[in-house]
Protein backbone atom coordinates (compact mmCIF):
# COMPACT_ATOMS: atom_id res chain seq x y z
CA UNK A 1 0.00 0.00 0.00
CA UNK A 2 1.56 3.40 -0.85
CA UNK A 3 1.27 6.88 -0.08
CA UNK A 4 1.84 10.49 -1.50
CA UNK A 5 4.21 12.48 0.22
CA UNK A 6 3.28 15.72 -0.51
CA UNK A 7 6.44 17.97 0.72
CA UNK A 8 8.64 14.85 -0.34
CA UNK A 9 6.66 15.03 -3.54
CA UNK A 10 7.13 11.00 -3.74
CA UNK A 11 5.51 7.71 -2.98
CA UNK A 12 6.44 5.35 -0.54
CA UNK A 13 5.34 2.07 0.58
CA UNK A 14 3.20 2.64 4.15
CA UNK A 15 4.70 -0.70 5.45
CA UNK A 16 8.23 0.08 4.70
CA UNK A 17 7.71 3.70 6.68
CA UNK A 18 6.21 2.34 9.15
CA UNK A 19 8.81 -0.47 9.81
CA UNK A 20 11.56 1.78 9.66
CA UNK A 21 10.25 4.37 12.14
CA UNK A 22 9.09 0.81 14.80
CA UNK A 23 13.07 -0.59 13.71
CA UNK A 24 14.55 2.55 14.80
CA UNK A 25 12.12 2.98 17.69
CA UNK A 26 13.82 -0.34 18.88
CA UNK A 27 16.62 1.27 19.02
CA UNK A 28 16.27 4.18 20.48
CA UNK A 29 14.30 2.04 23.07
CA UNK A 30 17.31 0.05 24.03
CA UNK A 31 19.92 2.30 24.00
CA UNK A 32 17.89 5.72 25.00
CA UNK A 33 18.37 8.00 22.61
CA UNK A 34 16.49 9.76 19.65
CA UNK A 35 17.48 7.46 16.97
CA UNK A 36 17.24 10.49 14.55
CA UNK A 37 20.58 10.07 13.67
CA UNK A 38 19.76 6.36 12.40
CA UNK A 39 16.67 7.62 11.13
CA UNK A 40 17.68 10.75 8.73
CA UNK A 41 20.34 8.67 6.85
CA UNK A 42 17.96 5.75 6.40
CA UNK A 43 15.68 8.09 4.87
CA UNK A 44 18.03 9.62 2.47
CA UNK A 45 18.64 6.41 1.05
CA UNK A 46 14.45 5.30 0.63
CA UNK A 47 14.99 8.55 -1.58
CA UNK A 48 13.43 11.27 0.17
CA UNK A 49 15.55 14.06 -1.00
CA UNK A 50 17.82 14.71 1.80
CA UNK A 51 16.44 18.73 3.15
CA UNK A 52 12.92 16.82 3.55
CA UNK A 53 14.76 13.87 6.17
CA UNK A 54 16.12 16.30 7.76
CA UNK A 55 13.14 18.86 8.29
CA UNK A 56 10.94 15.88 8.94
CA UNK A 57 13.39 14.14 11.12
CA UNK A 58 13.30 17.29 13.79
CA UNK A 59 9.48 17.08 13.78
CA UNK A 60 9.50 13.69 14.80
CA UNK A 61 12.04 13.64 17.20
CA UNK A 62 9.42 16.11 19.70
CA UNK A 63 7.00 13.30 19.57
CA UNK A 64 9.37 10.63 20.77
CA UNK A 65 10.90 13.02 23.35
CA UNK A 66 7.28 14.29 24.63
CA UNK A 67 6.60 10.55 24.88
CA UNK A 68 10.20 10.06 26.94
CA UNK A 69 10.65 13.01 28.91
CA UNK A 70 7.15 12.18 30.81
CA UNK A 71 7.98 8.83 31.96
CA UNK A 72 11.36 10.33 33.08
CA UNK A 73 9.70 13.16 34.52
CA UNK A 74 7.59 10.88 37.40
CA UNK A 75 10.85 8.99 38.23
CA UNK A 76 12.43 12.67 38.97
CA UNK A 77 14.92 12.37 36.95
CA UNK A 78 14.97 15.86 34.99
CA UNK A 79 17.08 18.37 36.26
CA UNK A 80 15.20 21.41 35.11
CA UNK A 81 17.74 24.16 36.13
CA UNK A 82 19.88 22.20 33.80
CA UNK A 83 17.81 21.33 31.15
CA UNK A 84 16.60 25.25 30.78
CA UNK A 85 20.34 26.49 30.20
CA UNK A 86 21.04 23.69 28.24
CA UNK A 87 17.58 24.88 26.35
CA UNK A 88 18.69 28.48 26.07
CA UNK A 89 21.95 27.73 24.46
CA UNK A 90 20.11 25.31 22.14
CA UNK A 91 17.58 27.50 21.17
CA UNK A 92 20.22 30.32 19.95
CA UNK A 93 21.72 27.40 18.22
CA UNK A 94 19.49 25.69 15.84
CA UNK A 95 18.33 28.59 14.89
CA UNK A 96 21.76 29.77 13.73
CA UNK A 97 21.78 26.08 12.71
CA UNK A 98 18.91 26.32 10.00
CA UNK A 99 20.30 29.57 8.52
CA UNK A 100 23.48 28.10 8.22
CA UNK A 101 21.66 25.05 6.63
CA UNK A 102 19.71 27.62 3.83
CA UNK A 103 23.05 29.16 3.41
CA UNK A 104 25.01 26.35 2.64
CA UNK A 105 21.79 24.85 0.64
CA UNK A 106 22.09 27.81 -1.88
CA UNK A 107 26.09 26.71 -2.05
CA UNK A 108 25.32 23.19 -2.71
CA UNK A 109 27.31 21.94 -0.27
CA UNK A 110 24.28 20.78 2.19
CA UNK A 111 24.34 17.51 1.65
CA UNK A 112 28.70 17.35 2.04
CA UNK A 113 28.56 19.12 5.18
CA UNK A 114 25.09 16.87 6.53
CA UNK A 115 27.26 14.01 5.67
CA UNK A 116 30.58 15.32 7.53
CA UNK A 117 29.20 16.47 10.56
CA UNK A 118 27.52 12.39 10.82
CA UNK A 119 30.98 10.77 9.91
CA UNK A 120 32.97 12.87 12.45
CA UNK A 121 30.51 13.08 15.21
CA UNK A 122 29.28 9.21 15.02
CA UNK A 123 33.15 8.31 14.27
CA UNK A 124 34.23 10.13 18.06
CA UNK A 125 31.41 9.40 20.10
CA UNK A 126 31.25 5.80 18.58
CA UNK A 127 35.08 5.58 19.66
CA UNK A 128 34.55 7.01 22.84
CA UNK A 129 31.61 5.00 23.88
CA UNK A 130 33.83 1.93 22.18
CA UNK A 131 36.63 2.51 24.50
CA UNK A 132 34.36 3.05 27.77
CA UNK A 133 32.51 0.19 27.65
CA UNK A 134 35.66 -1.96 26.55
CA UNK A 135 37.36 -0.51 29.53
CA UNK A 136 34.27 -1.13 32.09
CA UNK A 137 33.95 -4.60 30.14
CA UNK A 138 36.97 -5.19 31.91
CA UNK A 139 37.03 -4.05 34.72
CA UNK A 140 33.75 -5.94 35.80
CA UNK A 141 35.81 -9.14 34.81
CA UNK A 142 38.61 -8.17 37.11
CA UNK A 143 36.05 -6.67 40.26
CA UNK A 144 38.25 -4.35 41.36
CA UNK A 145 36.63 -2.56 44.79
CA UNK A 146 38.91 0.36 43.95
CA UNK A 147 35.73 2.46 42.15
CA UNK A 148 33.64 3.12 45.45
CA UNK A 149 36.93 5.77 45.94
CA UNK A 150 36.43 7.62 43.28
CA UNK A 151 35.15 11.08 43.33
CA UNK A 152 31.75 12.50 41.51
CA UNK A 153 33.75 13.52 38.76
CA UNK A 154 37.01 14.76 38.20
CA UNK A 155 38.07 18.55 38.34
CA UNK A 156 39.49 20.37 35.34
CA UNK A 157 40.15 23.74 33.90
CA UNK A 158 36.21 23.76 33.07
CA UNK A 159 35.46 24.27 36.64
CA UNK A 160 37.30 27.78 36.91
CA UNK A 161 34.92 29.52 34.60
CA UNK A 162 32.86 32.16 36.19
CA UNK A 163 28.77 32.72 36.69
CA UNK A 164 29.33 29.45 38.89
CA UNK A 165 25.61 27.85 39.89
CA UNK A 166 24.82 24.74 41.80
CA UNK A 167 22.37 22.56 40.25
CA UNK A 168 20.94 20.17 42.55
CA UNK A 169 19.58 17.20 41.26
CA UNK A 170 22.90 16.52 39.39
CA UNK A 171 25.07 17.44 42.57
CA UNK A 172 27.23 19.73 40.41
CA UNK A 173 28.28 23.26 41.43
CA UNK A 174 29.95 24.64 37.47
CA UNK A 175 29.54 27.58 35.36
CA UNK A 176 26.08 28.20 33.56
CA UNK A 177 28.41 28.82 30.32
CA UNK A 178 29.23 25.34 30.55
CA UNK A 179 25.49 23.57 29.60
CA UNK A 180 24.60 26.87 27.86
CA UNK A 181 28.15 25.99 25.35
CA UNK A 182 27.04 22.32 25.07
CA UNK A 183 23.45 23.71 24.45
CA UNK A 184 24.42 25.85 21.55
CA UNK A 185 26.73 23.21 20.14
CA UNK A 186 24.16 20.25 19.90
CA UNK A 187 21.81 23.10 18.86
CA UNK A 188 23.33 23.77 15.50
CA UNK A 189 24.28 19.74 14.70
CA UNK A 190 20.13 19.87 15.59
CA UNK A 191 19.51 22.21 12.53
CA UNK A 192 22.14 20.69 10.12
CA UNK A 193 21.78 17.19 11.00
CA UNK A 194 18.05 16.61 11.67
CA UNK A 195 18.54 15.07 15.00
CA UNK A 196 17.81 15.58 18.53
CA UNK A 197 21.25 15.77 19.49
CA UNK A 198 20.74 13.06 22.13
CA UNK A 199 23.91 11.11 21.10
CA UNK A 200 26.19 14.07 21.51
CA UNK A 201 24.14 15.55 24.28
CA UNK A 202 24.26 12.29 26.29
CA UNK A 203 27.90 11.48 26.15
CA UNK A 204 28.85 15.11 26.90
CA UNK A 205 26.54 15.44 29.77
CA UNK A 206 28.10 13.01 31.23
CA UNK A 207 31.73 13.26 30.14
CA UNK A 208 31.99 16.64 29.71
CA UNK A 209 29.56 18.26 32.87
CA UNK A 210 30.11 14.88 34.83
CA UNK A 211 26.49 14.61 35.40
CA UNK A 212 25.16 11.55 37.32
CA UNK A 213 23.95 9.12 34.51
CA UNK A 214 20.14 8.47 36.00
CA UNK A 215 19.29 12.49 35.50
CA UNK A 216 21.22 12.88 32.03
CA UNK A 217 18.77 10.56 29.52
CA UNK A 218 15.91 12.87 30.96
CA UNK A 219 17.45 16.27 31.07
CA UNK A 220 18.52 15.67 27.67
CA UNK A 221 15.28 14.77 26.26
CA UNK A 222 13.72 17.67 27.78
CA UNK A 223 15.99 20.01 26.08
CA UNK A 224 15.63 18.13 22.73
CA UNK A 225 11.65 18.84 23.00
CA UNK A 226 12.05 22.25 22.80
CA UNK A 227 15.34 22.33 20.56
CA UNK A 228 13.78 20.30 17.87
CA UNK A 229 10.25 21.82 18.21
CA UNK A 230 12.39 25.37 17.40
CA UNK A 231 14.62 23.79 14.47
CA UNK A 232 11.21 22.09 13.09
CA UNK A 233 9.58 25.63 13.17
CA UNK A 234 12.33 27.19 11.45
CA UNK A 235 13.03 24.41 8.46
CA UNK A 236 8.84 25.02 8.09
CA UNK A 237 9.27 28.35 7.68
CA UNK A 238 12.05 28.91 5.96
CA UNK A 239 12.75 25.53 3.96
CA UNK A 240 9.49 24.35 3.68
CA UNK A 241 11.17 20.90 4.32
CA UNK A 242 8.59 19.61 7.02
CA UNK A 243 6.80 16.34 5.72
CA UNK A 244 3.86 16.02 8.46
CA UNK A 245 2.66 12.78 6.11
CA UNK A 246 5.75 11.38 6.71
CA UNK A 247 6.53 12.57 10.05
CA UNK A 248 3.38 11.16 11.64
CA UNK A 249 3.93 7.50 9.95
CA UNK A 250 7.55 7.48 11.41
CA UNK A 251 6.54 8.62 14.96
CA UNK A 252 3.10 5.89 14.83
CA UNK A 253 5.73 3.15 13.68
CA UNK A 254 8.50 4.77 16.43
CA UNK A 255 6.62 5.43 19.61
CA UNK A 256 5.34 1.71 19.29
CA UNK A 257 9.20 0.60 18.33
CA UNK A 258 10.42 3.11 21.92
CA UNK A 259 8.16 0.54 24.01
CA UNK A 260 9.36 -2.69 22.84
CA UNK A 261 12.57 -1.50 22.69
CA UNK A 262 12.19 -0.50 25.96
CA UNK A 263 11.46 -3.60 27.79
CA UNK A 264 14.04 -5.51 25.59
CA UNK A 265 16.71 -3.08 26.88
CA UNK A 266 15.67 -3.90 30.44
CA UNK A 267 17.01 -7.73 29.91
CA UNK A 268 20.12 -6.66 28.62
CA UNK A 269 23.15 -5.59 30.55
CA UNK A 270 24.76 -1.51 30.23
CA UNK A 271 28.10 -2.63 29.72
CA UNK A 272 26.74 -5.29 26.70
CA UNK A 273 24.38 -2.39 25.23
CA UNK A 274 27.04 0.58 25.38
CA UNK A 275 29.05 -1.62 23.47
CA UNK A 276 26.37 -2.85 21.16
CA UNK A 277 25.67 1.00 20.74
CA UNK A 278 28.91 2.20 19.78
CA UNK A 279 29.36 -0.80 16.85
CA UNK A 280 26.10 0.30 15.47
CA UNK A 281 27.53 4.36 15.35
CA UNK A 282 30.98 3.18 14.28
CA UNK A 283 29.12 1.14 11.35
CA UNK A 284 26.88 3.95 10.11
CA UNK A 285 30.55 6.91 10.42
CA UNK A 286 32.08 4.10 8.60
CA UNK A 287 29.23 3.73 6.14
CA UNK A 288 29.08 7.38 5.30
CA UNK A 289 32.61 8.17 5.20
CA UNK A 290 33.46 5.41 2.71
CA UNK A 291 30.66 7.23 0.42
CA UNK A 292 32.38 10.27 0.59
CA UNK A 293 35.94 8.90 -0.30
CA UNK A 294 35.15 6.04 -2.86
CA UNK A 295 34.75 7.56 -6.43
CA UNK A 296 30.70 8.25 -6.78
CA UNK A 297 29.00 6.43 -10.01
CA UNK A 298 28.34 10.00 -11.04
CA UNK A 299 30.54 12.88 -10.63
CA UNK A 300 27.50 15.34 -11.47
CA UNK A 301 24.33 15.96 -9.95
CA UNK A 302 21.56 18.09 -10.48
CA UNK A 303 18.89 19.94 -8.18
CA UNK A 304 15.92 22.03 -9.48
CA UNK A 305 16.03 25.46 -8.13
CA UNK A 306 13.41 27.80 -6.95
CA UNK A 307 10.47 25.48 -7.66
CA UNK A 308 7.12 27.18 -6.79
CA UNK A 309 5.05 24.86 -9.50
CA UNK A 310 1.59 23.98 -8.52
CA UNK A 311 0.72 27.12 -6.11
CA UNK A 312 -2.64 28.56 -6.95
CA UNK B 1 26.28 24.15 -33.22
CA UNK B 2 25.93 24.10 -29.28
CA UNK B 3 27.17 27.49 -29.03
CA UNK B 4 24.32 28.79 -31.23
CA UNK B 5 22.10 26.70 -29.31
CA UNK B 6 23.25 28.36 -26.05
CA UNK B 7 22.92 32.02 -27.07
CA UNK B 8 19.51 31.34 -28.77
CA UNK B 9 17.54 33.88 -26.75
CA UNK B 10 14.89 33.31 -24.96
CA UNK B 11 12.38 35.39 -27.07
CA UNK B 12 12.67 32.96 -29.51
CA UNK B 13 10.92 30.06 -27.93
CA UNK B 14 8.43 32.31 -26.79
CA UNK B 15 7.01 33.07 -30.08
CA UNK B 16 7.38 30.07 -31.15
CA UNK B 17 5.25 28.74 -28.88
CA UNK B 18 2.98 31.33 -29.43
CA UNK B 19 2.52 30.52 -32.86
CA UNK B 20 1.93 26.70 -31.91
CA UNK B 21 -0.65 28.26 -29.94
CA UNK B 22 -2.31 30.03 -32.52
CA UNK B 23 -2.13 26.74 -34.37
CA UNK B 24 -4.09 25.19 -31.95
CA UNK B 25 -6.86 27.64 -31.73
CA UNK B 26 -7.13 27.58 -35.29
CA UNK B 27 -7.56 23.68 -35.60
CA UNK B 28 -11.54 23.19 -34.57
CA UNK B 29 -12.19 25.78 -37.65
CA UNK B 30 -10.50 23.92 -39.68
CA UNK B 31 -11.99 20.73 -38.79
CA UNK B 32 -13.33 18.96 -41.97
CA UNK B 33 -13.11 15.18 -43.68
CA UNK B 34 -9.46 15.66 -44.96
CA UNK B 35 -8.60 17.04 -41.59
CA UNK B 36 -5.17 15.80 -41.53
CA UNK B 37 -4.12 14.97 -37.71
CA UNK B 38 -6.60 14.87 -35.01
CA UNK B 39 -5.16 13.72 -31.64
CA UNK B 40 -6.90 13.74 -28.27
CA UNK B 41 -5.78 12.50 -24.10
CA UNK B 42 -8.38 10.26 -22.93
CA UNK B 43 -8.25 12.56 -19.43
CA UNK B 44 -6.67 15.72 -19.25
CA UNK B 45 -6.12 15.95 -15.65
CA UNK B 46 -4.00 13.84 -13.55
CA UNK B 47 -4.52 14.30 -9.96
CA UNK B 48 -1.99 13.68 -7.48
CA UNK B 49 -4.11 12.41 -4.53
CA UNK B 50 -2.64 10.56 -1.08
CA UNK B 51 -2.78 6.69 -3.37
CA UNK B 52 -1.00 7.83 -6.36
CA UNK B 53 1.45 5.51 -8.09
CA UNK B 54 1.63 7.03 -11.41
CA UNK B 55 -1.29 7.07 -13.98
CA UNK B 56 -1.14 5.72 -17.50
CA UNK B 57 -2.85 7.67 -20.09
CA UNK B 58 -4.07 7.10 -23.38
CA UNK B 59 -3.64 9.21 -26.31
CA UNK B 60 -4.96 8.50 -29.63
CA UNK B 61 -6.48 10.42 -32.66
CA UNK B 62 -6.26 10.07 -36.29
CA UNK B 63 -4.42 10.73 -39.33
CA UNK B 64 -5.16 11.56 -43.18
CA UNK B 65 -2.34 9.57 -45.91
CA UNK B 66 0.99 8.00 -44.96
CA UNK B 67 3.64 9.24 -42.74
CA UNK B 68 5.14 8.64 -39.18
CA UNK B 69 3.61 10.33 -35.96
CA UNK B 70 5.22 11.41 -33.36
CA UNK B 71 4.33 12.14 -29.75
CA UNK B 72 6.47 14.79 -27.76
CA UNK B 73 5.24 15.25 -23.52
CA UNK B 74 7.05 18.01 -21.90
CA UNK B 75 6.84 18.83 -18.31
CA UNK B 76 6.55 21.99 -17.11
CA UNK B 77 9.30 24.28 -17.34
CA UNK B 78 12.69 24.43 -14.15
CA UNK B 79 15.52 25.70 -13.85
CA UNK B 80 18.16 23.66 -12.83
CA UNK B 81 21.40 23.45 -11.29
CA UNK B 82 23.96 20.53 -12.25
CA UNK B 83 26.83 20.49 -10.20
CA UNK B 84 30.18 18.56 -10.43
CA UNK B 85 32.30 16.77 -7.47
CA UNK B 86 35.65 16.97 -7.68
CA UNK B 87 38.14 15.25 -4.92
CA UNK B 88 39.53 17.82 -2.29
CA UNK B 89 41.13 16.86 0.18
CA UNK B 90 40.41 12.88 -0.03
CA UNK B 91 36.88 13.52 -0.11
CA UNK B 92 33.95 14.55 -3.16
CA UNK B 93 32.38 17.72 -2.74
CA UNK B 94 30.59 20.04 -5.46
CA UNK B 95 32.61 22.32 -7.15
CA UNK B 96 31.86 23.16 -10.66
CA UNK B 97 27.96 24.30 -11.31
CA UNK B 98 25.84 25.19 -14.53
CA UNK B 99 22.89 26.87 -14.41
CA UNK B 100 19.85 25.35 -16.91
CA UNK B 101 17.26 27.39 -17.88
CA UNK B 102 13.73 26.39 -18.72
CA UNK B 103 14.78 22.99 -18.65
CA UNK B 104 10.83 20.59 -19.11
CA UNK B 105 11.03 19.04 -16.13
CA UNK B 106 9.21 16.25 -18.14
CA UNK B 107 9.95 14.00 -21.32
CA UNK B 108 8.85 11.52 -23.42
CA UNK B 109 8.78 10.98 -26.86
CA UNK B 110 6.77 8.08 -28.94
CA UNK B 111 6.62 7.43 -32.61
CA UNK B 112 4.95 5.12 -35.23
CA UNK B 113 8.69 5.00 -36.94
CA UNK B 114 10.60 1.91 -36.88
CA UNK B 115 13.79 3.04 -37.74
CA UNK B 116 14.58 7.09 -37.74
CA UNK B 117 12.35 9.55 -38.49
CA UNK B 118 12.45 11.34 -42.11
CA UNK B 119 13.25 14.38 -40.67
CA UNK B 120 15.97 17.04 -40.89
CA UNK B 121 18.39 17.91 -38.03
CA UNK B 122 17.31 21.72 -37.88
CA UNK B 123 13.53 19.67 -37.57
CA UNK B 124 13.77 17.80 -34.82
CA UNK B 125 15.45 20.41 -33.03
CA UNK B 126 12.89 22.53 -33.68
CA UNK B 127 10.58 20.68 -31.76
CA UNK B 128 12.91 18.78 -29.57
CA UNK B 129 12.35 15.19 -30.90
CA UNK B 130 14.25 12.85 -29.24
CA UNK B 131 16.88 12.89 -26.01
CA UNK B 132 19.70 14.76 -27.39
CA UNK B 133 17.16 17.96 -29.20
CA UNK B 134 16.16 18.72 -25.86
CA UNK B 135 17.16 22.74 -25.24
CA UNK B 136 19.23 23.14 -22.65
CA UNK B 137 19.33 26.79 -22.40
CA UNK B 138 22.06 28.58 -19.75
CA UNK B 139 23.29 32.02 -19.53
CA UNK B 140 26.63 31.11 -17.66
CA UNK B 141 29.69 31.42 -19.83
CA UNK B 142 31.52 28.11 -20.21
CA UNK B 143 33.55 26.15 -22.92
CA UNK B 144 31.50 24.35 -25.32
CA UNK B 145 32.98 20.86 -23.98
CA UNK B 146 31.99 21.69 -20.81
CA UNK B 147 28.63 22.50 -20.99
CA UNK B 148 28.50 18.71 -22.78
CA UNK B 149 29.37 17.28 -19.97
CA UNK B 150 27.07 19.20 -17.57
CA UNK B 151 24.06 19.23 -20.54
CA UNK B 152 24.80 15.57 -20.16
CA UNK B 153 24.67 14.83 -16.67
CA UNK B 154 21.04 16.89 -16.85
CA UNK B 155 19.62 14.23 -19.25
CA UNK B 156 21.17 11.39 -17.11
CA UNK B 157 19.76 12.55 -13.77
CA UNK B 158 16.69 12.89 -15.22
CA UNK B 159 16.60 9.51 -16.34
CA UNK B 160 18.06 7.93 -13.32
CA UNK B 161 15.18 9.21 -11.94
CA UNK B 162 12.46 8.47 -14.58
CA UNK B 163 11.71 12.09 -15.25
CA UNK B 164 13.19 11.32 -19.01
CA UNK B 165 12.70 8.45 -20.93
CA UNK B 166 16.10 6.89 -22.64
CA UNK B 167 14.17 5.22 -25.53
CA UNK B 168 11.28 6.48 -27.60
CA UNK B 169 8.03 4.95 -26.92
CA UNK B 170 6.10 2.93 -29.61
CA UNK B 171 3.05 4.87 -31.08
CA UNK B 172 0.71 1.32 -32.20
CA UNK B 173 -1.17 2.34 -35.77
CA UNK B 174 -4.72 0.51 -36.00
CA UNK B 175 -5.78 0.31 -39.83
CA UNK B 176 -4.83 3.05 -42.05
CA UNK B 177 -5.88 5.99 -40.07
CA UNK B 178 -6.28 5.22 -36.10
CA UNK B 179 -3.21 5.36 -34.22
CA UNK B 180 -2.91 5.11 -29.86
CA UNK B 181 0.11 5.47 -27.54
CA UNK B 182 0.10 5.50 -23.73
CA UNK B 183 1.87 8.45 -21.88
CA UNK B 184 3.12 7.28 -18.40
CA UNK B 185 3.29 9.55 -15.46
CA UNK B 186 5.16 8.44 -13.17
CA UNK B 187 4.84 8.86 -9.13
CA UNK B 188 7.45 11.29 -8.71
CA UNK B 189 6.03 14.20 -11.77
CA UNK B 190 5.91 17.68 -11.04
CA UNK B 191 3.01 19.48 -10.53
CA UNK B 192 1.70 22.30 -13.39
CA UNK B 193 0.85 22.13 -17.39
CA UNK B 194 2.18 19.76 -19.79
CA UNK B 195 1.79 20.02 -23.36
CA UNK B 196 1.91 16.87 -25.33
CA UNK B 197 2.64 17.69 -28.77
CA UNK B 198 1.33 15.43 -31.97
CA UNK B 199 3.26 15.53 -35.12
CA UNK B 200 2.45 14.15 -38.55
CA UNK B 201 5.86 13.34 -40.49
CA UNK B 202 5.50 13.16 -44.35
CA UNK B 203 8.25 13.47 -47.30
CA UNK B 204 10.88 15.14 -44.58
CA UNK B 205 8.84 17.46 -43.35
CA UNK B 206 6.20 18.14 -39.70
CA UNK B 207 2.82 18.03 -42.29
CA UNK B 208 0.52 18.75 -39.12
CA UNK B 209 0.61 19.42 -35.80
CA UNK B 210 -1.57 19.50 -32.84
CA UNK B 211 -1.09 20.54 -29.39
CA UNK B 212 -3.27 19.16 -26.09
CA UNK B 213 -2.72 20.52 -22.39
CA UNK B 214 -2.18 18.09 -19.85
CA UNK B 215 -2.79 19.49 -16.38
CA UNK B 216 -0.83 17.86 -13.18
CA UNK B 217 -2.46 18.95 -10.31
CA UNK B 218 -2.15 17.82 -6.74
CA UNK B 219 -5.63 17.24 -4.87
CA UNK B 220 -7.13 15.86 -1.55
CA UNK B 221 -5.38 16.28 1.39
CA UNK B 222 -1.64 16.03 0.09
CA UNK B 223 -2.34 19.01 -1.90
CA UNK B 224 -3.83 20.87 1.13
CA UNK B 225 -0.21 19.88 3.00
CA UNK B 226 1.99 21.17 0.10
CA UNK B 227 -0.17 24.41 -0.23
CA UNK B 228 -0.33 25.15 3.77
CA UNK B 229 2.97 24.63 3.98
CA UNK B 230 4.07 27.25 1.45
CA UNK B 231 1.26 29.97 1.89
CA UNK B 232 1.12 29.67 5.63
CA UNK B 233 4.46 27.91 7.21
CA UNK B 234 4.50 29.39 10.37
CA UNK B 235 1.14 28.18 10.80
CA UNK B 236 2.15 25.19 8.81
CA UNK B 237 5.31 24.90 11.38
CA UNK B 238 3.04 25.49 14.38
CA UNK B 239 0.66 22.63 13.84
CA UNK B 240 3.73 19.87 12.83
CA UNK B 241 5.00 20.85 16.07
CA UNK B 242 1.55 20.46 18.49
CA UNK B 243 0.99 17.18 16.55
CA UNK B 244 4.05 15.57 17.26
CA UNK B 245 3.82 16.86 20.71
CA UNK B 246 0.15 15.67 20.97
CA UNK B 247 1.29 12.47 19.37
CA UNK B 248 3.95 11.79 22.47
CA UNK B 249 1.57 12.94 24.92
CA UNK B 250 -1.15 10.22 23.22
CA UNK B 251 1.44 7.66 22.71
CA UNK B 252 3.04 7.81 26.74
CA UNK B 253 -0.68 7.71 28.28
CA UNK B 254 -1.62 4.83 26.16
CA UNK B 255 1.43 2.74 26.94
CA UNK B 256 0.84 3.64 30.35
CA UNK B 257 -2.85 1.96 30.29
CA UNK B 258 -1.12 -0.89 28.97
Amino acid sequence: MYIYLPIAEMSVNIFLVLGMGAGVGVMSGIFGVGGGFLMTPLLIFLGVPAPVAVGTGANQIIASSVSGVLAHWRRGNVDLMMGLMLLSGGVVGSTLGVFVFKFLQTLGQIDLVIKLSYVIFLGIIGALMMAESLRSLLRSHRKTSGRMQRKLHQHNWMHGLPLKFRFRKSKLYISLLLPIGIGFLVGILTAIMGVGGGFVMVPAMIYLLGMPTNVVVGTSLFQIIFVSANATFLQATLNQTVDVVLAMLLLVGGVIGAQIGTKLGAKLKGEQLRSLLAIMVLLVSGKLLFDLVITPDDLYSIVTVGEKAGLP
Amino acid sequence: MIATLIQRPFAFRRSWSRCLFGLLLFLPMSLSADEPLVADLDNHLVAITAGFTGEELLLFGTMQGDGDIVVVVHGPKQDIVARRKDRVAGIWMNTESVLFKGVPSFYSVATTAKTGLDLPASALRRHQIGLENIRLLTDDIISEKTYDFFAASVLRSKMAIGLYSPDAGIVERRGRQLFRASVMIPTNVPVGTYTVETLLVRDGQIAAAQTTPLFVNKEGFGAQVFRTAHMQPALYGIAAILIAALAGLAANWIFQKL
